[in-house]
């Protein structure tokens, strides 16, 4: 089995459009959770506050596709798919991990949950209200495989190319997957990542629906936590094997060592602790990581009662007495929950605290008002040192589809 | 009311974030840089400025700015009512 290490980094998110700028508002508790500018695409006729309970989104600001790629991509890509594009980009420059792999060992795995979701709504308004003609690239623009495919023609990539949807988990499982990929030899290099801009006008109101979204940002693992935030974005990572990236003097973020998937079988929107507990052990077991040695936990913390409170006692179940020890955070609080993408957000996160040395902290909550009945050593205020020698990183989605990576700092 | 030939200009200067001072009726697309998604999105936004449909084959022959101009004039005259002979 092939050691898999990460060799590039790439991301377009609310808290940064490039990885240092990630990084900055990630130590720095900068979060991009703000009252929501208008939504790119959204037809006039629709109410200024959108009629919706909540007021405060994770954008992307300022995205202006034509500085940034070329027209023939933007004419068969939607938002989604532009910023997979643009963070696959970066990272396989900083890489530079193509010419050393052959094309078709190489893969692309990526998480996207909703596809091209302002051009599909768009789309069907103008056309249910108007009989208006639809974009002949349409199909190609809203199919959630798009990001990847083109990110496939760039690249010359011509291994295994897939995107998954398991909502929430997407990336993480799009991650996982390529890392086992690598370790086995299927393949010698990926891409591997998610993307996803589903913030349109349908969208935000079915969330609504629902009745989790906080009226004004996430405050995850505080006692008087009120829902999640909505956001948007990409992250994506090279990965390859620990002989090709030594062989080639490339630059080494993290070794991911492990990684568990489970499905609670339980409930479609409620989580059970059983089942996030299970992938936690998987991912420790899969990397042959005692318990003992994980020094964060990157939460999949979204900030509603329910999953705080699941998660935090699945916790307590894998990690018994130290549980209440281990450092963990929410980077939610800063970058919000882009569904299919967040779990790429998250591991970058993680990769960066684990590479620099310090642990975010979740921003927006103090320490008095993390909630005592969790019993979690929550991150609050400034970042911590650390020299924490394994990671975490959670992701739990609706339907019970968990998934939880492990990285080790690459030293 | 602009010129067929300053609209349809105008919409590929927009699609290419070109200035409309570069785009001229003997350019070609392949001068433009114009390949064959750039044609389906402008062949759509020009369908849609003038309300015409143009026929896949047409597409096809489109070389020039000046090609896509003619065709779009054409087109829009077949959608005008005959003119009545006067008695």
């Amino acid at each position: 089995m092939n050691r898999v290490v990460v060799t590039g980094l790439g991301c377009i998110t609310p808290i940064g459009s490039s990885v240092d700028a990630f990084r900055e508002s990630l130590f720095s508790g900068t979060t991009g959770i703000a009252p929501f500018a208008t939504l790119p695409g959204a037809p006039e006729s629709i109410p200024a506050n959108l009629g919706l309970r909540f007021t405060h989104m994770a954008q992307v600001p300022d995205f202006d596709p034509k500085q940034l790629l070329e027209s023939s991509v933007i004419a068969a890509t939607d938002r989604t798919a532009q910023f997979g594009i643009l963070a696959a980009r970066q990272a396989a420059q900083q890489s530079a991990f193509s010419p050393h792999h052959a094309p078709d060992q190489t893969a692309v795995i990526l998480g996207c949950s909703t596809g091209g979701r302002t051009t599909d709504e768009t789309s069907v308004a103008n056309l249910y209200t108007r009989d208006a003609r639809v974009h002949p690239l349409s199909v190609v623009r809203t199919m959630s495989n798009g990001g990847a495919a083109l990110i496939s023609i760039e690249h010359h990539i011509s291994g295994p190319v897939l995107t998954l949807s398991t909502a929430c988990s997407s990336a993480t499982h799009a991650i996982g997957l390529a890392f086992h990929m690598v370790r086995s030899g299927m393949v010698t290099a990926a891409i591997a990542g998610g993307h996803e801009a589903p913030l349109t006008f349908g969208f935000l109101r079915a969330w609504d629906s629902m009745r989790v979204v906080s009226p004004r940002g996430c405050r995850p693992f505080s006692a008087d936590r009120d829902g999640m935030t909505l956001g948007e974005g990409a992250a994506m990572l090279t990965l390859e094997t620990l002989d090709s990236a030594l062989s080639r003097k490339a630059p080494i973020f993290a070794e991911i060592v492990g990684f568990g998937m489970t499905a609670d079988a339980h409930h479609i929107t409620q989580p059970a602790a059983e089942g996030a507990a299970a992938a936690m052990r998987k991912a420790l077991q899969d990397g042959s990581v005692s318990p003992e040695n994980v020094g964060y936990i990157n939460a999949h913390g979204t900030g509603t009662q329910a999953n705080d409170s699941t998660e935090a006692a699945a916790i307590h179940q894998v990690f018994g007495e130290r549980a209440a020890h281990i450092p963990v955070s929410s980077t939610k609080s800063l970058h919000g929950h882009s569904i299919g993408a967040t779990g790429a957000l998250e591991a970058l996160a993680t990769i960066l605290a684990l590479h620099h040395g310090h642990l975010p902290a979740t921003a927006g909550v103090t320490r008095s008002e993390v909630d005592p009945t969790l019993n979690l050593d929550v991150i609050t205020g400034a970042p911590r040192d650390t020299i924490a020698e394994v990671a975490l990183s959670n992701s739990l989605a609706f339907g019970g589809l968990n998934a939880v990576l492990a990285f080790r700092r690459y030293r | 009311m602009d010129s067929t030939a300053e609209r349809c200009i105008d919409i590929i200067a927009k699609s290419k974030s070109l200035p409309v001072e570069d785009i001229s009726l003997h350019k070609t697309f392949d001068e433009l840089k114009i390949d064959s998604l750039d044609k389906i999105n402008i062949s759509f936004l020009v369908e849609e400025e003038f309300n015409i449909e143009i026929p896949d084959e047409a597409l096809g022959t489109i070389r020039t700015v000046g090609d896509m101009v003619d065709g779009v004039d054409k087109l829009r005259d077949a959608k005008l009512p005959e003119a009545k002979p006067t008695a």
